[in-house]
């Protein structure tokens, strides 16, 4: 694989009563690669993307260790100012509620015109004409009149196109989408992820895809990574990882998805719910749920270690797994 | 099967008046929520129904239990007319349905442990003596699969999951004979949601228990239930048993909405052409088939005409014109592979 567009190594987040959301994550995101990042509610997934953006509430928590890296350059050490520059100009962001983070008394047009006048210092003109393009690229029909729309004036898919032209319209490397369909219908959302495809397709764009829906993340992307208890489980290309689980817990969380196709009986289910984050268990966070755990797994944390080409796993008690040809 | 239905649900309307339009009221509009919907759940029976936000689906089950005034049709439990009841035949009604959430948090009292809610329950419709609600209200959480102990905590500190239990089990507490559960596991997550799905599904093997399940997940829907309803801008576009519907859907939207659904399998990859554009406002509902504006096989007729009446076929109906079968060229589901599925 080629050098990494976005590297985070070892990233630690720390609230202020001193306990840590994220713990120790390590990821790479390749040129046009999509990175599906799974885990329950509580596994640190948003909160981890926060912090490559630098968009923790600091009230409440901090980044406490790690780098973060954008084509090799280190972004942990940049100013406020320079991070200003990173996000929306190099790396965009959508969120899972379009009407939260879109501005409801500002054109649609103007609310992307805003960006690139920003970060490319476009004339007004100009920035309409960006708007419009960008407007076009999402899939909006008639973009030259929907250019000037309030956000009201979308339905909720068409809002999430508008919000990710927002995020796109300075032409970054990097997008992060945290749960960007899941408020939405099922039709729609295939619209929007088939989307999200074409936009990788089309600019070699790499996507950190946040979500809680396996199925979301076998149509879509290339890697998987796992958070339980703001630890990464396993990480490795999406077939190999799907096919063979290594850790209980992945393999846990793509037995219990009901499937369309067919199936009868009683769902698989993992027993107990998600830690939290007051009472994070000693050991593997995973083990007072999983059917595998020995006595090693209440007390000491197991290390991250390889099972395949680019597949990784953190547990004491692996599946095993037949090595891939 | 039991032949007597349960429940009836004969041609139901639900309309709401909108707001805007002209001043002084002149072109007032009215929102059609539910849109002439006719509906048998027969006692035992696990009926999903399923369709995207805004398609009446709520509203239809909130209406049923008569809590939303029905604009016309008639919903029928167990002989009892709903909606012309008597405050004698509301309470009947009230003892012997129940109605599950999808606020885990939202639909519990903060301020009550969680057997204090159930004990309500149980005093308001008297259905058991003071002196021995204690007792029944440690045999309802042991039924939802809470230790009884976990009776006196209060939502905050109990999971989103332990809270939905506590829900499943007030709705318990009439000893009901239908319940209607709306996204009952839509907040919750995935290793949790199968926790309640299983949880229905013991419910139902114990008790002679009806069950409208309210959702959007088709696989959940799949799992659980008999039979299906598909609904879209306030009408049932198709109905039948889940795996005839699920294995030869004859209404096209029925097919756009299961293609839609992502597999776990990477080899069976979303269609590339999903089903385009958002439902219509029910404000303002198209001419002819309500669905003509998003559907591939339009035809001139099918924006024009009258809706088309329902078709029937033995325990199936569905409303659109197309043959069965030759509904969908170009909407076959990909063939399986021939290769050994990996899992």
């Amino acid at each position: 694989m080629t050098a990494p567009v976005l590297s985070v190594a070892g990233l630690s987040v720390t609230t202020t009563a001193g306990q840590r959301i994220v713990e120790d994550l390590s990821l790479d995101l390749g040129a046009g690669e999509i990175l599906g990042l799974v885990g329950e509610s509580g596994s640190g997934k948003t909160v981890a993307c926060r912090a490559i953006m630098q968009l923790l509430p600091a009230a409440a928590m901090r980044v406490t260790g790690g780098r973060v890296s954008l084509k090799g350059r280190d972004l942990t050490g940049l100013t406020e100012a320079g991070m200003q520059k990173v996000r929306g100009g190099e790396i965009g962001m959508i969120f899972q509620n379009p009407t939260a983070h879109l501005d409801p008394v500002m054109r649609i047009g103007a609310q992307i015109a805003e960006a690139v006048r920003l970060h490319e210092g476009l004339s007004r003109r100009d920035a309409r004409l960006r708007a419009i393009e960008a407007l076009r690229q999402v899939g909006i029909p008639d973009p030259a009149r929907r250019v000037d729309a309030f956000p009201h004036e979308f339905s909720g898919g068409m809002r999430q196109r508008a919000m990710i032209a927002v995020a796109l319209a300075c032409n970054p490397q990097v997008l992060i989408a945290d749960e960007p369909t899941t408020a939405l219908d099922v039709t729609v959302q295939a619209q929007i992820l088939r989307l999200l495809l074409e936009l990788r397709d089309k600019r070699g764009l790499s996507i950190i895809l946040i979500t809680h829906d396996l199925g979301v993340v076998a149509q879509t992307c290339d890697s998987i990574a796992v958070l339980y208890g703001g630890r990464l489980c396993e990480r490795g290309p999406k077939r190999t990882l799907l096919a063979y689980p290594v850790h209980a817990y992945t393999a846990g969380l793509i037995r219990c998805q009901p499937s369309t196709l067919g199936g009868s009986g009683r769902l698989d289910t993992i027993s107990g719910q998600p830690p939290t984050l007051g009472a994070m268990p000693d050991g593997c966070r995973f083990h007072p749920r999983c059917s595998r755990a020995t006595p090693v797994c209440q007390s000491l944390q197991p290390a991250i270690a390889g099972f395949g080409p680019a597949h990784v796993a953190a547990c004491h008690n692996p599946a095993q797994v037949e090595v891939a040809a | 099967m039991n032949a007597v239905p349960l429940l009836t649900v004969d041609n139901v309307s639900v309309e709401f008046a909108a707001r805007g339009g002209a001043p002084l009221g002149l072109g007032k509009r009215v929102l059609r929520a539910v849109n002439g919907v006719t509906l048998e759940v027969r006692p035992g029976e696990a009926l999903g129904l399923v369709g995207e936000s805004g398609s009446g689906k709520s509203t239809l089950g909130r209406a049923i239990l008569g809590l939303e005034p029905t604009t016309g049709g008639m919903v029928t439990f167990d002989g009892l007319r709903v909606g012309e009841g008597r405050s004698a035949d509301i309470a009947r009604l009230r003892r012997e349905t129940a109605m599950v959430f999808q606020d885990p948090y939202g639909s519990l009292n903060p301020k009550m442990t969680a057997a204090e809610a159930i004990a309500e329950v149980l005093q308001v419709h008297r259905k058991v003596s003071p002196a021995d609600i204690p007792a029944r209200v440690a045999e309802l959480l042991t039924t939802v699969g809470l230790r009884p102990e976990l009776g006196g905590r209060r939502p905050s500190s109990l999971s989103g999951g332990q809270c939905q239990r506590v829900g499943v089990a007030r709705a318990l507490a009439v000893d009901p004979r239908l319940i209607i559960a709306d996204e009952c596991v839509a907040a919750l997550d995935v290793s949790i949601q199968g926790q309640i799905i299983n949880l229905f599904m013991d419910l139902r093997e114990r008790m002679d228990l009806a069950l409208i399940f309210i959702a959007h997940d088709l696989a959940i829907v799949r799992r659980l239930c008999d039979r299906i309803a598909v609904m879209y801008l306030g009408q049932i576009v198709e109905e039948g048993p889940t795996e005839a519907v699920f294995n030869d859907p004859r209404h096209p939207y029925t097919q756009a909405l299961i293609r839609a659904i992502p597999e776990i399998d990477p080899d069976l990859p979303l269609p590339a052409d999903p089903l385009s554009g958002d439902p219509p406002s029910p404000l303002s509902l198209p001419t002819g088939c309500t669905f003509h504006p998003r559907c591939v096989h339009a035809t001139a007729p099918c924006r024009t005409d009258p809706p088309p009446a329902a078709r029937i076929s033995p325990g199936r109906r569905w409303t659109c014109i197309l043959a069965p079968g030759a509904a969908a060229p170009g909407i076959s589901l990909p063939s399986q592979p021939e290769k050994e599925l990996t899992r």
